[in-house]
């Protein structure tokens, strides 16, 4: 008995320490951002004035970062919830074809797609200089959390037996979708939205290459600030991105704890993890 | 139905498909033609920056697997007052992007950062390591742990815990458990956590872009050409290979794990 508390005490010391390493710096740096002088340390007093300068700074990087999340939102869910819808009803070797392929942008690292889109368009300047070559960049690497998100929901259910119900009852096909399909994969839609809010809002990999001096988003505002600026002013708008984003992740976490549902297939499998590169 | 597909089909085919044969062509175009594509094992300092990508990438795959697993079976297995907390603080910085990461990593092990100042109370030396391969790694290490240890949980959550109680009832020791219970059934899980591990350590470039740009990977090799060479040839072929790698990495630790795995990376 005493040998298993003793396992279990180093378990936990072991997985405290393991919070710490990622809590910790977290914290120093949000703290950071409200310090006078981090250096000195707390002692020099709690300020908001680096937020302000971060806000005087920066503020368009942060609109146009939410800009861009919520039109790459907005096409995501125009492209993502019919292919899923698709890729769900026919079910065969094609299928999974498709979803091979439309997962490939996520396995290449983000610099090869971004060379790639400049190496293709980078000529057509009005294209080149404006926030939709970003869109673009963005709609590709998180258009795959989307589909899977969704056809994750679809494939649990029995789509086919919902659907044929309700043809024989007289359903069009416009009205099954609308009607049977989108109410049946809200959740399925929910969760992939917040993934590609959030992975929109930091992506940098991409944008980096992709961006113009005047199409900056928040992720390259922070490397600007982080290369150019004091720490406190970087913890600052570390801090700013922290706030619009960590809503998202704690949503996200809510919504991935198991519910129990209706229409459950037995051989459904779920993906409980989302997978991101950097 | 098909024609549902058909917008998807199109943006992928002139955003991805057509891009990535247009990089192929420019890596052969260059001075070099396409020895470009050879360069990364024939020249000298391309082949050292793939060597030192791919130890990173090998040491924060091992550490990150040997630090999860422990966390995630332990957080799956005991349920006590505080345990979903604890969960939802290793999970939060599940999505943050690479630049902040380098941050993180600057917070504690930079100048300024807090590894510095404990070593230099106790020892005298300020220790700084952030802006290093050793930073690197840290970071890479603290990107993977939260996804690493959802996907132990969730593996763990599956296995059978008669085996287990089977195993001791037969005398085997707790190591012994772990060795041959725990460790098999966690293997498609640990093999396909591990793929992702690794492929985002390849491919990354946030982190290192944060931390030092003399740090020689090979994501930071490929946009200096890119940036100050303007050699832009080297650049697409070097990224192409790079992301050549990280397919096949994904791809073989899928036919590994088996097809339930996820495609992705």
């Amino acid at each position: 008995m005493t040998k298993k508390r003793i396992l279990f005490s180093l378990q936990l010391g072991f997985t405290l320490a393991v919070c710490a390493f990622l809590v910790v710096p977290v914290v120093l740096s949000i703290l950071a951002g409200l310090t006078v002088n981090y250096f000195v340390g707390l002692e020099s007093g709690l300020t908001l004035r680096w937020i302000f300068e971060v806000w005087d700074g920066y503020r368009d990087t942060i609109f146009r970062s939410v800009g861009i999340a919520m039109a790459c939102l907005a096409v995501t869910l125009l492209l993502g919830v019919p292919t899923a819808y698709v890729l769900a009803r026919s079910g065969n070797r094609l299928a999974r074809l498709v979803e091979e392929l439309l997962v490939l942008p996520i396995a290449m690292p983000g610099l090869a797609t971004a060379l790639a889109l400049i190496a293709t368009y980078g000529a057509l300047g009005g294209f080149r200089s404006s926030w939709a070559f970003i869109l673009v960049g963005h709609v590709l690497f998180t258009l795959p959390f989307m589909v899977r998100s969704v056809l994750a929901v679809l494939s649990a259910i029995d789509l086919k037996t919902l659907e044929e119900g309700a043809a024989s009852l007289g359903a069009g096909f416009r009205q099954r979708f609308f009607h049977v399909v989108l109410p049946n994969c809200r959740n399925g839609i929910l969760a992939g939205s917040l993934m590609v809010v959030t992975l929109s809002m930091g992506e940098f990999n991409m944008t980096w290459l992709l961006h113009t001096p005047l199409t900056k988003t928040l992720p390259v505002g922070l490397a600007d600030a982080y290369a150019s600026l004091r720490l406190e002013i970087g913890s600052a708008y570390t801090l700013v991105f922290f706030l619009m984003i960590v809503p998202l992740l704690l949503v996200m976490q809510t919504l991935a704890r198991p519910r129990p549902s209706r229409f459950i297939r037995d051989d459904a499998v779920n993906d409980p993890v989302p997978e991101i590169q950097q | 139905m098909i024609l549902l597909l058909l917008p998807t089909a199109l943006f992928f085919v002139a955003f991805f498909v057509l891009p990535m044969c247009r990089l192929f062509l420019v890596g052969g175009s260059g001075a070099t033609g396409w020895a470009a594509y050879a360069a990364i094992l024939t020249n000298d300092g391309y082949f050292k920056a793939l060597l030192a990508t791919l130890g990173i990438a090998s040491a924060t795959t091992l550490a990150t697997l040997l630090i999860s697993s422990i966390a995630g079976v332990f957080l799956q297995r005991h349920k006590f007052p505080g345990s979903a907390t604890l969960v939802a603080m290793l999970t939060l910085p599940l999505a943050f992007p690479g630049v902040v990461i380098g941050f993180m990593v600057i917070m504690l092990a930079g100048r300024q950062g807090l590894i510095g100042a404990v070593s230099e109370a106790l020892s005298g030396d300020r220790l700084v390591f952030a802006y290093s391969l050793a930073g690197l790694f840290m970071g890479y290490v603290y990107f993977s742990i939260p996804r690493t240890i959802l996907t132990v949980m969730a593996a763990t959550e599956k296995l059978d815990p008669r085996l287990e109680e089977a195993a001791r009832s037969l005398g085997a020791s707790s190591w012994r458990v772990v060795r041959d219970v725990i460790v098999p059934g966690l293997k498609p899980a640990l093999i396909s956590a591990g793929a992702i591990c690794f492929a985002t350590a390849v491919g990354a470039f946030g982190t290192a872009f944060t931390l030092a740009t003399r740090i020689n990977v090979l994501p930071m090799v490929i946009y200096t050409e890119f940036t100050l060479s303007a050699n832009i040839a080297m650049a697409a072929a070097l990224s192409f290979m790079l992301g050549a790698m990280t397919w096949l990495v994904l791809a073989l630790a899928r036919t590994a794990a088996g097809s339930t795995v996820a495609a992705a990376g």
